[in-house]
Protein backbone atom coordinates (compact mmCIF):
# COMPACT_ATOMS: atom_id res chain seq x y z
CA UNK A 1 0.00 0.00 0.00
CA UNK A 2 1.39 3.42 -0.89
CA UNK A 3 1.83 5.88 1.95
CA UNK A 4 -1.17 8.03 2.57
CA UNK A 5 -1.06 11.77 2.37
CA UNK A 6 0.78 13.57 5.04
CA UNK A 7 -0.85 13.48 8.43
CA UNK A 8 -1.05 16.51 10.68
CA UNK A 9 0.12 15.65 14.18
CA UNK A 10 -0.89 17.38 17.38
CA UNK A 11 1.48 17.43 20.33
CA UNK A 12 -0.03 16.63 23.71
CA UNK A 13 2.11 18.58 26.15
CA UNK A 14 1.80 20.75 29.22
CA UNK A 15 0.08 23.49 27.26
CA UNK A 16 -2.66 21.34 25.70
CA UNK A 17 -5.90 21.31 27.65
CA UNK A 18 -8.25 18.36 27.55
CA UNK A 19 -11.74 18.06 29.00
CA UNK A 20 -12.56 14.92 30.98
CA UNK A 21 -14.36 13.61 27.92
CA UNK A 22 -11.39 14.27 25.64
CA UNK A 23 -9.03 12.65 28.11
CA UNK A 24 -11.27 9.56 28.33
CA UNK A 25 -11.37 9.25 24.55
CA UNK A 26 -7.62 9.76 24.24
CA UNK A 27 -6.93 7.07 26.85
CA UNK A 28 -9.71 4.67 25.75
CA UNK A 29 -11.13 4.61 29.27
CA UNK A 30 -14.51 5.33 30.83
CA UNK A 31 -15.04 8.44 32.96
CA UNK A 32 -15.28 6.21 36.06
CA UNK A 33 -11.90 4.66 35.32
CA UNK A 34 -10.29 8.07 34.78
CA UNK A 35 -11.88 9.44 37.96
CA UNK A 36 -10.50 6.47 39.90
CA UNK A 37 -6.99 7.35 38.70
CA UNK A 38 -7.61 10.95 39.69
CA UNK A 39 -8.51 9.85 43.21
CA UNK A 40 -5.28 7.89 43.32
CA UNK A 41 -3.36 11.05 42.39
CA UNK A 42 -2.07 9.72 39.08
CA UNK A 43 -3.49 12.78 37.33
CA UNK A 44 -4.66 16.14 38.57
CA UNK A 45 -7.07 18.55 36.88
CA UNK A 46 -6.01 22.17 36.42
CA UNK A 47 -8.69 23.62 38.64
CA UNK A 48 -11.32 22.25 40.97
CA UNK A 49 -14.03 24.80 40.17
CA UNK A 50 -15.74 24.85 36.78
CA UNK A 51 -15.28 22.09 34.24
CA UNK A 52 -12.20 19.99 34.89
CA UNK A 53 -9.35 20.45 32.43
CA UNK A 54 -6.34 18.16 32.12
CA UNK A 55 -2.87 18.71 30.71
CA UNK A 56 -1.70 16.72 27.70
CA UNK A 57 0.90 14.87 29.76
CA UNK A 58 -1.94 13.14 31.62
CA UNK A 59 -2.46 10.93 28.57
CA UNK A 60 1.00 9.43 28.93
CA UNK A 61 0.64 8.91 32.69
CA UNK A 62 -2.75 7.24 32.36
CA UNK A 63 -1.65 4.99 29.50
CA UNK A 64 1.41 3.92 31.45
CA UNK A 65 -0.66 3.08 34.50
CA UNK A 66 -3.09 1.10 32.32
CA UNK A 67 -0.21 -0.89 30.83
CA UNK A 68 1.38 -1.55 34.22
CA UNK A 69 -1.91 -2.75 35.68
CA UNK A 70 -2.71 -4.93 32.70
CA UNK A 71 0.74 -6.46 32.32
CA UNK A 72 2.03 -6.71 35.87
CA UNK A 73 -1.12 -7.39 37.82
CA UNK A 74 -0.68 -4.40 40.16
CA UNK A 75 -3.60 -2.32 41.46
CA UNK A 76 -4.12 1.45 41.13
CA UNK A 77 -2.00 2.27 44.16
CA UNK A 78 0.84 0.01 43.07
CA UNK A 79 0.81 1.37 39.53
CA UNK A 80 0.75 4.94 40.83
CA UNK A 81 3.78 4.23 42.99
CA UNK A 82 5.59 2.53 40.09
CA UNK A 83 4.81 5.51 37.88
CA UNK A 84 6.37 7.96 40.29
CA UNK A 85 9.45 5.81 40.82
CA UNK A 86 9.82 5.33 37.07
CA UNK A 87 9.69 9.06 36.45
CA UNK A 88 12.36 9.59 39.07
CA UNK A 89 14.51 6.80 37.62
CA UNK A 90 14.22 8.36 34.18
CA UNK A 91 15.58 11.65 35.45
CA UNK A 92 18.39 9.88 37.28
CA UNK A 93 19.30 7.78 34.25
CA UNK A 94 19.43 10.90 32.08
CA UNK A 95 21.74 12.52 34.59
CA UNK A 96 23.95 9.43 34.84
CA UNK A 97 24.23 9.27 31.06
CA UNK A 98 25.30 12.90 31.01
CA UNK A 99 27.90 12.41 33.70
CA UNK A 100 29.24 9.17 32.25
CA UNK A 101 30.02 10.78 28.94
CA UNK A 102 32.73 12.90 30.51
CA UNK B 1 7.24 -20.75 10.55
CA UNK B 2 9.37 -21.39 13.59
CA UNK B 3 8.33 -23.47 16.54
CA UNK B 4 8.28 -21.58 19.85
CA UNK B 5 9.11 -23.28 23.10
CA UNK B 6 6.84 -21.45 25.54
CA UNK B 7 8.20 -23.34 28.54
CA UNK B 8 11.75 -22.36 27.68
CA UNK B 9 10.71 -18.73 27.21
CA UNK B 10 9.27 -18.64 30.73
CA UNK B 11 12.14 -20.77 32.08
CA UNK B 12 9.94 -23.45 33.62
CA UNK B 13 9.70 -27.24 33.31
CA UNK B 14 6.97 -28.71 31.13
CA UNK B 15 5.51 -30.21 34.28
CA UNK B 16 5.39 -26.87 36.13
CA UNK B 17 2.14 -26.24 38.05
CA UNK B 18 0.02 -23.20 37.12
CA UNK B 19 1.12 -21.13 40.10
CA UNK B 20 4.76 -21.57 39.17
CA UNK B 21 4.03 -20.48 35.60
CA UNK B 22 2.31 -17.39 36.91
CA UNK B 23 5.21 -16.61 39.22
CA UNK B 24 7.75 -17.02 36.40
CA UNK B 25 5.65 -14.83 34.13
CA UNK B 26 5.24 -12.02 36.66
CA UNK B 27 8.95 -11.98 37.33
CA UNK B 28 9.86 -11.76 33.65
CA UNK B 29 7.09 -9.26 32.95
CA UNK B 30 8.51 -6.95 35.61
CA UNK B 31 12.00 -7.40 34.20
CA UNK B 32 11.16 -6.77 30.56
CA UNK B 33 8.14 -4.48 30.72
CA UNK B 34 8.87 -1.71 28.19
CA UNK B 35 7.81 0.92 30.71
CA UNK B 36 10.14 -0.41 33.36
CA UNK B 37 13.08 -2.10 31.69
CA UNK B 38 16.30 -0.53 30.52
CA UNK B 39 17.40 -3.58 28.52
CA UNK B 40 17.77 -2.90 24.80
CA UNK B 41 15.64 -5.78 23.57
CA UNK B 42 13.05 -5.42 26.33
CA UNK B 43 10.10 -4.87 24.04
CA UNK B 44 10.70 -8.02 21.98
CA UNK B 45 11.38 -10.14 25.04
CA UNK B 46 8.26 -8.80 26.71
CA UNK B 47 6.11 -9.75 23.72
CA UNK B 48 7.60 -13.24 23.70
CA UNK B 49 6.97 -13.69 27.42
CA UNK B 50 3.40 -12.45 27.06
CA UNK B 51 2.69 -14.79 24.21
CA UNK B 52 4.06 -17.75 26.16
CA UNK B 53 1.92 -16.85 29.16
CA UNK B 54 -1.17 -16.31 27.01
CA UNK B 55 -0.94 -20.00 26.08
CA UNK B 56 0.36 -21.56 29.29
CA UNK B 57 -1.94 -19.70 31.70
CA UNK B 58 -4.99 -21.19 30.03
CA UNK B 59 -5.32 -24.94 30.81
CA UNK B 60 -7.19 -25.51 27.55
CA UNK B 61 -4.59 -23.84 25.36
CA UNK B 62 -1.78 -25.36 27.38
CA UNK B 63 -3.17 -28.87 26.87
CA UNK B 64 -3.55 -28.25 23.14
CA UNK B 65 -0.01 -26.89 22.94
CA UNK B 66 1.37 -29.81 24.99
CA UNK B 67 -0.04 -32.39 22.62
CA UNK B 68 2.16 -31.01 19.82
CA UNK B 69 4.77 -33.03 21.70
CA UNK B 70 8.00 -32.18 23.44
CA UNK B 71 10.47 -33.09 20.71
CA UNK B 72 10.32 -29.70 19.05
CA UNK B 73 13.19 -27.27 19.46
CA UNK B 74 12.82 -23.53 19.58
CA UNK B 75 13.28 -22.06 16.11
CA UNK B 76 12.73 -25.39 14.35
CA UNK B 77 10.62 -25.21 11.18
CA UNK B 78 7.04 -25.90 12.15
CA UNK B 79 3.71 -26.53 10.50
CA UNK B 80 0.66 -27.31 12.64
CA UNK B 81 -0.64 -30.83 11.97
CA UNK B 82 -4.09 -30.83 10.32
CA UNK B 83 -6.92 -30.78 12.84
CA UNK B 84 -4.37 -30.63 15.61
CA UNK B 85 -6.81 -28.81 17.88
CA UNK B 86 -9.77 -31.08 17.34
CA UNK B 87 -11.55 -31.80 20.53
CA UNK B 88 -10.30 -28.63 22.14
CA UNK B 89 -12.60 -25.79 22.74
CA UNK B 90 -11.15 -22.39 23.43
CA UNK B 91 -13.61 -20.68 25.66
CA UNK B 92 -11.53 -17.59 26.16
CA UNK B 93 -11.17 -16.94 22.47
CA UNK B 94 -7.77 -16.95 20.86
CA UNK B 95 -6.73 -13.73 22.48
CA UNK B 96 -7.83 -12.46 25.80
CA UNK B 97 -6.96 -8.93 26.83
CA UNK B 98 -3.48 -9.12 25.32
CA UNK B 99 -2.46 -7.19 22.23
CA UNK B 100 -2.97 -9.51 19.24
CA UNK B 101 -0.63 -7.64 16.92
CA UNK B 102 2.25 -8.48 19.20
CA UNK B 103 1.95 -12.23 18.71
CA UNK B 104 4.00 -14.42 16.40
CA UNK B 105 2.89 -16.31 13.30
CA UNK B 106 3.36 -19.45 15.34
CA UNK B 107 0.74 -18.34 17.88
CA UNK B 108 -1.48 -17.07 15.10
CA UNK B 109 -1.48 -20.44 13.31
CA UNK B 110 -2.40 -22.30 16.49
CA UNK B 111 -4.83 -20.03 18.30
CA UNK B 112 -5.65 -17.23 15.90
CA UNK B 113 -8.95 -18.56 14.68
CA UNK B 114 -10.85 -18.30 17.93
CA UNK B 115 -9.98 -14.67 18.21
CA UNK B 116 -12.86 -12.55 17.22
CA UNK B 117 -15.83 -14.48 18.52
CA UNK B 118 -16.32 -12.21 21.49
CA UNK B 119 -18.75 -9.34 21.28
CA UNK B 120 -20.81 -10.81 18.49
CA UNK B 121 -21.10 -8.84 15.31
CA UNK B 122 -24.55 -8.14 14.01
CA UNK B 123 -24.23 -8.29 10.31
CA UNK B 124 -26.90 -7.86 7.71
CA UNK B 125 -30.16 -6.15 8.39
CA UNK B 126 -29.17 -4.17 11.41
CA UNK B 127 -26.17 -1.97 10.96
CA UNK B 128 -23.77 -1.65 13.79
CA UNK B 129 -21.97 1.62 14.42
CA UNK B 130 -19.03 2.02 16.71
CA UNK B 131 -16.01 4.25 17.09
CA UNK B 132 -12.78 2.63 16.03
CA UNK B 133 -10.23 1.86 18.71
CA UNK B 134 -7.32 4.17 19.40
CA UNK B 135 -3.91 2.83 18.49
CA UNK B 136 -0.83 3.46 20.63
CA UNK B 137 2.74 3.12 19.39
CA UNK B 138 6.23 4.42 20.02
CA UNK B 139 8.45 6.23 17.57
CA UNK B 140 12.22 6.78 17.93
CA UNK B 141 13.63 9.99 16.48
CA UNK B 142 16.89 11.93 16.69
CA UNK B 143 17.18 15.01 18.89
CA UNK B 144 17.96 17.04 15.77
CA UNK B 145 14.56 16.02 14.33
CA UNK B 146 12.84 17.91 17.11
CA UNK B 147 14.73 21.10 16.24
CA UNK B 148 13.60 21.11 12.64
CA UNK B 149 10.44 19.02 12.66
CA UNK B 150 10.79 16.14 10.26
CA UNK B 151 8.82 13.89 7.97
CA UNK B 152 8.96 10.27 8.89
CA UNK B 153 7.36 7.21 7.40
CA UNK B 154 6.09 4.71 9.92
CA UNK B 155 4.70 1.23 9.48
CA UNK B 156 1.78 0.17 11.63
CA UNK B 157 0.30 -3.27 12.03
CA UNK B 158 -3.35 -3.77 12.66
CA UNK B 159 -5.79 -6.63 12.40
CA UNK B 160 -8.83 -6.73 10.18
CA UNK B 161 -11.45 -9.37 9.71
CA UNK B 162 -10.70 -11.33 6.53
CA UNK B 163 -13.34 -12.66 4.14
CA UNK B 164 -13.53 -15.90 6.12
CA UNK B 165 -14.14 -14.06 9.38
CA UNK B 166 -10.63 -14.71 10.71
CA UNK B 167 -8.43 -11.81 11.73
CA UNK B 168 -5.67 -10.90 9.31
CA UNK B 169 -2.75 -8.73 10.36
CA UNK B 170 -2.19 -5.97 7.83
CA UNK B 171 0.52 -3.36 7.49
CA UNK B 172 -0.10 0.26 6.81
CA UNK B 173 2.40 2.97 5.99
CA UNK B 174 1.86 6.49 7.14
CA UNK B 175 3.74 9.73 6.53
CA UNK B 176 4.00 11.68 9.74
CA UNK B 177 5.47 15.11 10.26
CA UNK B 178 7.14 15.14 13.64
CA UNK B 179 6.18 18.52 15.08
CA UNK B 180 8.97 20.92 16.00
CA UNK B 181 9.91 20.94 19.66
CA UNK B 182 8.65 17.53 20.77
CA UNK B 183 10.33 16.24 23.90
CA UNK B 184 11.07 12.74 25.07
CA UNK B 185 8.04 10.91 26.42
CA UNK B 186 5.57 13.28 24.80
CA UNK B 187 2.57 11.94 22.96
CA UNK B 188 1.51 13.15 19.56
CA UNK B 189 -1.96 12.51 18.25
CA UNK B 190 -2.97 11.83 14.67
CA UNK B 191 -6.72 12.22 14.42
CA UNK B 192 -8.56 9.45 12.61
CA UNK B 193 -5.47 7.27 12.10
CA UNK B 194 -6.38 4.59 14.65
CA UNK B 195 -8.47 1.55 13.84
CA UNK B 196 -11.38 2.00 11.44
CA UNK B 197 -14.83 2.37 12.95
CA UNK B 198 -17.70 0.04 12.20
CA UNK B 199 -20.66 1.16 10.14
CA UNK B 200 -20.68 4.92 10.20
CA UNK B 201 -18.57 5.08 13.35
CA UNK B 202 -15.54 7.33 13.16
CA UNK B 203 -12.06 5.82 13.15
CA UNK B 204 -10.01 6.00 16.33
CA UNK B 205 -6.92 8.16 16.79
CA UNK B 206 -3.29 7.16 16.61
CA UNK B 207 -1.08 8.15 19.57
CA UNK B 208 2.67 8.08 19.13
CA UNK B 209 5.01 8.30 22.10
CA UNK B 210 8.28 10.07 21.29
CA UNK B 211 11.55 8.40 22.26
CA UNK B 212 14.93 9.97 21.41
CA UNK B 213 17.70 7.85 19.96
CA UNK B 214 20.78 7.95 22.19
CA UNK B 215 23.29 10.50 21.01
CA UNK B 216 26.99 10.49 21.86
CA UNK B 217 27.18 14.25 22.50
CA UNK B 218 23.67 15.52 23.22
CA UNK B 219 21.12 14.65 25.85
CA UNK B 220 17.89 16.27 26.97
CA UNK B 221 15.80 16.89 30.04
CA UNK B 222 12.48 18.19 28.85
CA UNK B 223 13.27 21.11 26.56
CA UNK B 224 16.73 21.61 28.03
CA UNK B 225 19.54 20.22 25.92
CA UNK B 226 23.02 19.35 27.21
CA UNK B 227 26.02 19.19 24.96
CA UNK B 228 29.55 18.07 25.84
CA UNK B 229 32.36 20.29 24.60
CA UNK B 230 35.87 18.82 24.74
CA UNK B 231 38.51 21.56 25.17
CA UNK B 232 42.31 21.54 25.50
CA UNK B 233 43.79 22.63 28.88
CA UNK B 234 45.14 25.86 27.33
CA UNK B 235 41.73 26.69 25.85
CA UNK B 236 40.14 26.17 29.25
CA UNK B 237 42.75 28.31 31.00
CA UNK B 238 43.11 31.14 28.51
CA UNK B 239 39.55 31.23 27.23
CA UNK B 240 38.63 32.35 23.71
CA UNK B 241 36.38 31.52 20.80
CA UNK B 242 35.56 27.86 20.27
CA UNK B 243 33.38 26.54 17.43
CA UNK B 244 30.54 24.38 18.74
CA UNK B 245 28.36 22.11 16.60
CA UNK B 246 24.95 22.43 18.27
CA UNK B 247 21.90 20.44 17.08
CA UNK B 248 20.82 23.79 15.63
CA UNK B 249 23.99 24.50 13.65
CA UNK B 250 27.46 25.92 14.22
CA UNK B 251 27.91 28.47 17.01
CA UNK B 252 31.05 30.42 17.89
CA UNK B 253 31.14 30.16 21.65
CA UNK B 254 33.17 32.44 23.88
CA UNK B 255 34.83 30.27 26.47
CA UNK B 256 35.63 32.27 29.63
CA UNK B 257 39.18 32.09 30.97
CA UNK B 258 39.78 29.49 33.71
CA UNK B 259 36.85 27.28 32.75
CA UNK B 260 36.75 23.98 34.59
CA UNK B 261 35.65 20.52 33.59
CA UNK B 262 31.94 20.28 34.30
CA UNK B 263 31.23 24.01 34.17
CA UNK B 264 28.11 24.82 32.20
CA UNK B 265 27.73 27.61 29.71
CA UNK B 266 24.16 28.55 28.97
CA UNK B 267 23.00 29.43 25.48
CA UNK B 268 19.60 30.90 26.17
CA UNK B 269 16.80 29.68 23.95
CA UNK B 270 18.99 27.29 21.92
CA UNK B 271 17.39 24.19 23.46
CA UNK B 272 14.34 22.52 21.94
CA UNK B 273 12.09 25.03 20.18
CA UNK B 274 8.79 26.13 21.74
CA UNK B 275 6.90 29.32 22.54
CA UNK B 276 9.40 29.61 25.37
CA UNK B 277 12.26 27.58 23.93
CA UNK B 278 14.50 25.53 26.17
CA UNK B 279 18.09 26.44 26.92
CA UNK B 280 21.20 24.73 25.65
CA UNK B 281 23.92 24.00 28.18
CA UNK B 282 27.43 23.46 26.89
CA UNK B 283 29.28 21.34 29.43
CA UNK B 284 33.04 21.88 29.39
CA UNK B 285 35.16 18.75 29.31
CA UNK B 286 38.89 19.44 29.66
CA UNK B 287 40.87 16.79 27.80
CA UNK B 288 44.59 16.45 28.53
CA UNK B 289 46.83 15.37 25.67
CA UNK B 290 49.29 12.50 26.34
CA UNK B 291 53.00 13.31 26.43
CA UNK B 292 54.61 11.00 23.89
CA UNK B 293 57.48 12.90 22.26
CA UNK B 294 60.46 14.63 23.90
CA UNK B 295 59.02 18.02 22.92
CA UNK B 296 55.70 17.17 24.55
CA UNK B 297 57.37 15.93 27.74
CA UNK B 298 59.45 19.12 27.81
CA UNK B 299 56.28 21.18 27.49
CA UNK B 300 54.69 19.39 30.45
CA UNK B 301 57.87 19.88 32.47
CA UNK B 302 57.87 23.62 31.75
CA UNK B 303 54.18 23.61 32.64
CA UNK B 304 54.94 22.01 36.01
CA UNK B 305 57.80 24.40 36.76
CA UNK B 306 55.70 27.46 35.97
CA UNK B 307 53.07 26.62 38.61
CA UNK B 308 52.89 26.17 42.31
CA UNK B 309 49.80 24.02 42.00
CA UNK B 310 48.75 21.12 44.22
CA UNK B 311 45.57 19.45 42.94
CA UNK B 312 45.37 17.45 46.20
CA UNK B 313 45.81 20.40 48.54
CA UNK B 314 42.33 20.14 50.08
CA UNK B 315 41.72 16.44 49.80
CA UNK B 316 43.81 15.15 52.68
CA UNK B 317 46.23 13.16 50.53
CA UNK B 318 49.86 13.41 51.50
Amino acid sequence: MSPENEQPAVVLDESSQLTLRELCIACSLSAEQVMALMEEGVIEPYRAAGPMMFSGICVRRVRRVVRLERDLGVNHAGAALALELLEEIEQLRARVRRLERR
Amino acid sequence: MEYRDYYQILGVERSAPQDEIKRAYRKLARKYHPDVSKEDNAEDRFKEVNEAYEVLKDPEKRAAYDQLGSNWNSGQDFKPPPDWDQGFEFHGGGYTEADPEAFSDFFESLFGRGGFTQGGFHRGRRQFHAHGQNTYARIAIDIEDSYTGRKRQITLKHSELGADGRPVVKERKLNVTIPKGVTEGQQIRLAGQGEPGMGEGKPGDLFLEIVFNRHTRFSTEGKTVYLDLPVAPWEAALGGKVPVRTPDGLVNLTLPANSKSGSKLRLKGRGLPAKVPGDLYVVVDVVTPPANTDAERAAYTAFRDAFTFDPRADSGHA
